[in-house]
């Protein structure tokens, strides 16, 4: 935990503005959700935002995202469809609703499989932990999107969230 | 902790070093064939310009999304530093000399050619524009 080697991890850009948060986000267990350790889904996932943890959304929700590429948040980002099946059963093997994730069970308390939300940033849990995430920080020009995790979790791509 | 991240830098910019030095084949190999439609879709086609590739990277288009304008919305002013997308993700340099294993995959490079310009401009590039900009990221 100490901010002199964070920069060695992150990059400087990201450091001003962590530093700022740190003290608060500090707080709180150790959350881990495993990070992407498939090259295929680091590369086709991982190249416009942090390739987000399996573990963080039910597999229902992965299905749904996968059969929709073409208009992935107003972005196109279709693969070939021998890709997609590589990144899919990844995905779904991982998924938060695997059973044995703590975290993830926690997570995705009053989420309905049924629902398959496509944002972990809409899950009512995860809205709830960022309550107290003041409007300014989140407009920040180091953050801008709720989707930016590295942003304030310098070891988001570690799978660590506690800080 | 550091150390260990720090020897995985290193191994893997020199990775990327020895895959981009051996290989300049297709890079070219793909010039050559933005080269041969653009010249079927325009006969009086006489070459790629770095001048019109510098131009396509920096122009504001509008044509796209409101927030990426231009290739350098993303990808920065500055071609031999690192960019950055709207998710806060970092992006390598885009100049060959500052990151030489870029375009060795022509699959990637089509596919990224089709998003970004579709990001940008509001449609695919035509093969002149897709040579053009190799062309100019080639000699940065
Ligand atoms: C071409 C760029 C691009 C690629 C490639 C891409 N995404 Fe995204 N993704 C986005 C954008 C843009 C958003 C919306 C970000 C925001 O709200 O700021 C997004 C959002 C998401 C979210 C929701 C984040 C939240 O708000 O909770 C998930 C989950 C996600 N992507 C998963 C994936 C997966 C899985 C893949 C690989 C199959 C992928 N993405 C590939 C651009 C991309
Ligand atoms: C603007 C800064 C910011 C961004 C961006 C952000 N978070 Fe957080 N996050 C926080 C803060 C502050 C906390 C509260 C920590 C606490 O109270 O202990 C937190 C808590 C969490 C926790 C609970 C951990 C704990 O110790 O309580 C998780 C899990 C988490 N965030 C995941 C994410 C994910 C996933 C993303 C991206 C999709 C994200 N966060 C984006 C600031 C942020
Ligand atoms: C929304 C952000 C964004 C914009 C705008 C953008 N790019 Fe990109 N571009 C990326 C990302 C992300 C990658 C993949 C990451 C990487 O290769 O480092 C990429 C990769 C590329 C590649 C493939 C690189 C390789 O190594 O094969 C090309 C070619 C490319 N972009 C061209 C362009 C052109 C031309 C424009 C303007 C018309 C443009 N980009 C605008 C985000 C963007």
């Amino acid at each position: 935990m100490n901010i002199p080697y964070r920069p060695l991890a992150l990059g400087l850009l990201v450091l001003g503005f962590s530093a700022l948060v740190f003290g608060r986000a500090q707080a709180g267990g150790r959350h881990y959700f495993a990070p992407v350790n498939n090259p295929v889904v680091k590369e086709e996932c991982g190249s416009c935002h942090l390739a987000f943890a399996p573990s963080m959304l039910p597999a229902g929700s992965w299905q749904r995202m996968m059969a929709n590429l073409k208009d992935h948040f107003g972005d196109d980002a279709s693969v070939d469809p021998k890709t997609a099946a590589i990144i899919t059963d990844y995905l779904v093997a991982n998924a938060a609703d695997k059973g044995g994730l703590r975290y993830s069970d926690k997570l995705l308390r009053g989420v309905s499989a049924a629902n398959a939300p496509l944002r972990i940033t809409e899950l009512p849990k995860w809205t709830r932990e960022h309550r107290k995430v003041p409007d300014w920080e989140w407009k920040h020009k180091d953050v801008r999107t709720k989707a930016n995790c590295t942003a304030c979790h310098a070891d988001a791509a570690l799978g660590y969230y506690d800080e | 902790m550091q150390l260990k991240s720090t020897a995985a830098l290193l191994a893997a910019s020199l990775a990327m070093m020895f895959a981009g030095a051996g290989i300049a084949g297709p890079r070219e190999d793909q010039l050559a064939q933005y080269a041969k439609a653009a010249k079927a879709a325009n006969p009086a086609f006489s070459g790629f310009s770095a001048e019109r590739g510098k131009t396509l990277h920096t122009q504001n288009f509008g044509g796209g999304k409101p927030d990426t304008p231009a290739c350098t919305a993303c990808h920065g002013k500055d071609t031999r530093a690192g960019g950055r997308t709207p998710a806060g993700k970092a992006i390598d340099p885009m100049a060959v000399s500052a990151t030489p294993s870029r375009y060795t995959e022509p699959a990637k490079v089509e596919k990224w050619f089709k998003r970004n310009c579709n990001e940008v401009l509001g449609r695919e590039c035509s093969a002149q524009e897709k040579g053009d900009w190799l062309t100019f990221m080639s000699g940065q």
